[in-house]
């Protein structure tokens, strides 16, 4: 690929690259643990507090039915919030690390 | 006692049109795909030439077996809200899928996930190791997609259990041996179009009758039966259950080897990403329609006739479709049943014979060293052996009750295979020995722990009382497998695996040598 060495531990090793990797790795645990707890504490609500879920927001309707449906789409929104921030801010310092490298 | 009108067993003249032009078409694209796939990366991979929006149907089709179709609009049919719960537990899984495996995946795998496992680590033992825990996964699903397509179309044509079983198996491999991945692709997108299409016809034409409004058919499900139906019910009693139920189904999705597969026919990290969001979205909006449709059999069906035809409810969908649009549509949608049950089970064909030739002939038995020409025979041999194996597992187990191997594939895919996978990417430490612990102990205490479960003890078995408490063990054994896979790390040093994951690092966040 000719890629020199020195130049590789030269990127590695630059400040850019290290806060790419930082701020990438912070957004995917951050979502990571946003779905995490929304899934759990769903669970967990049916299993410590069914009547919370159970309230009635119309004749028969509960409240547990726009909360389950909006997880599914919760779940979906998260998705595109990374999706979002990947093809706008990663892919662009991406980029420009690549070209940095595959330069030289 | 309603009667029963429904012509559910009989021959359906339109259904078995619809599934044989189904069945010729996607033959024609196989017959198309095979003059282009020659090399390993267009068997393995379909040459990465498919787009991320593409990839993203093909994984909601991977995704969306005949199981959720038509178990989960039973499940709503019968115990109305619990559905629903269930089936957001197999939604998570995707969005943490994207944030954690697709993009470094893509960059640092070839063909399988364990190019990824591997990537720095001792080949031999960790591909073994791996292939395992995939090989594992793929058979317990295969069992119960077999066993489900004998019993459907046995069911719904009133053909004999052991034809269906040996014609999905024959065309399936007519698909992935000729076609390899691109054949294979097509299959999964054509069968989600159809799905996804059908179940919206059938949703349009049961609202239909309730002013296009669905808070009209939950309020008319509340009056006919009781408002326990819109409450969750008896699905989450023990919440340790309902924990690593949960675990299993997220995680496991994550670990599942042939939707990983999937990642490697995209170009770039870029369109891997894309592709995880369109499948979201579109298996996001298909467990809506399913909970609608649920509703829907639940109130113009009748939970009665329902359970008349099957116990657990696994005919609501096309009694509805049957109710709502007569012979032709509950024709259509048995077809596009049994068409996506064919196309699950090629894809997990595909990807288990990926591990037999890749992981297994050409890495660990020829150490790497082998040609283009040899390792695609070597993969169709595999495809073979797979194959055949799924045709016979699908005759023993006739009969058998096999609910709980996709539940066991889950819990092994999150044991074994998600564990290793993340603290690959993720972590310098991770060495060879560390890996394979992590991997069998994760392998052997899901098998182990579920047999000792109630799902197999007491149900299977017959004994009075499980020896081991939980449905569903991976909060056990995905917790052993993390924790023996970090351990072993640290008491076996590797410093050739450490300093590899600094270099590596440019692949996997760049994508700079990704194949």
């Amino acid at each position: 690929m000719g890629i020199k060495a020195e130049r590789v531990k030269e990127i590695l090793e630059s400040e850019k690259f290290k806060t790419l990797v930082k701020k990438r790795i912070t957004v995917s645990i951050t979502l990571t643990v946003i779905m995490l707890i929304v899934y759990f504490g769903f669970i967990l609500t049916i299993a410590f507090n069914k009547e919370f879920l159970s309230i009635k927001i119309g004749e028969h309707l509960t409240l547990g039915l726009p909360i389950g449906i909006g997880i599914i789409i919760f779940a979906w929104i998260l998705t595109g919030i990374y999706i979002n921030w990947a093809n706008k801010k990663y892919d662009k310092a991406v980029r420009e690390l690549r070209n940095e490298v595959l330069e030289n | 006692m309603e009667t029963i009108q429904t012509t559910l067993g009989q021959v359906n003249i339109a259904s078995i049109i619809i599934f044989f032009s189904f069945v010729a078409v996607t033959l024609g694209i196989t017959y198309w795909a095979a003059k282009k796939t020659k090399t390993t990366s267009e068997f393995y991979a379909a040459d990465r030439s498919i787009s991320g929006f593409q990839n993203g149907l093909a994984l909601s089709g991977d995704y969306m077996s005949a199981a959720s179709f038509l178990g989960i609009a039973g499940m709503v049919s019968l115990k109305g809200y619990d559905g629903l719960i269930y089936s957001i537990g197999f939604l998570v899984g995707w969005p943490l899928v994207m944030f954690l495996i697709a993009e470094p995946l893509r960059n640092l795998g070839k063909f399988t996930f364990a190019d990824v496992v591997a990537y720095r680590l001792k080949q031999k033992p960790v591909r073994i190791a791996s292939s395992i825990g995939s090989l594992m996964t793929i058979i317990f699903y295969l069992i119960a997609q077999m066993v489900g397509a004998g019993s459907l179309v046995n069911i719904l044509f009133g053909f004999p259990y052991e034809i269906a079983v040996v014609i999905v198996g024959i065309v399936m491999m007519a698909y992935v041996l000729f076609g390899g991945m691109l054949a294979t692709t097509w299959v999964q997108i054509i069968k989600a179009v159809l799905l996804l299409s059908g179940a919206t016809f059938l949703v349009i034409m049961t609202l239909s009758q309730f002013g296009m409004n669905p808070i009209n058919l939950f309020e008319q499900a509340a009056k006919k039966y009781s408002d326990a139906v819109l409450s969750p019910g008896g699905f989450v009693t023990n919440p340790w259950d309902a924990i690593s139920l949960g675990i299993a189904l997220i995680l496991g999705t994550a670990g599942l080897p042939h939707i990983l597969m999937r990642f490697f026919t995209v170009p770039d990290a870029r369109q891997a990403r894309k592709s995880v969001f369109v499948a979201t979205g579109f298996i996001g909006y298909f467990y809506i329609l399913t909970f609608v449709i649920g509703f829907g059999a639940m109130v113009l069906v009748g939970q009665d006739v329902i359970t008349s035809i099957d116990k657990g409810g696994n005919m609501a969908a096309l009694l509805l479709a049957e109710s709502v649009g007569g012979q032709f549509f509950l024709g259509f949608i048995a077809a596009v049943a049994f068409a996506t049950i064919l196309a699950v089970v090629a894809g997990l064909t595909l990807s288990g014979a990926s591990t037999l030739s890749h992981d297994l002939y050409v890495s660990v038995i020829k150490k790497g060293k082998t040609d283009e020409a040899g390792e695609v025979k070597v993969a169709k041999i595999a495809t073979l052996i797979i194959g055949a194996l799924a045709i016979f597992l699908g005759l023993v187990f006739k009969g058998q009750n096999v609910a709980f191997m996709v539940g066991l594939a889950f819990a092994i895919a999150a044991s074994a295979n998600f564990p290793s996978l993340l603290l690959s990417i993720i972590w310098k430490k991770f060495t060879t020995k560390g890996a394979v612990a992590s991997i069998i102990t994760g392998a052997s205490l899901a098998v182990i722990l579920i047999i000792l479960s109630p799902t197999v003890w007491v149900d299977i078995f017959k004994n009075p009382e499980a020896l081991f408490g939980l449905k569903n063990p991976a909060i056990i054994s995905m917790t052993a497998s993390f924790l023996m896979g970090i351990i072993v790390s640290l008491l076996t040093e590797e410093k050739d695996a450490s300093e590899k994951f600094e270099d590596e690092k440019l692949r996997t966040y760049l994508g700079i040598g990704a194949e």
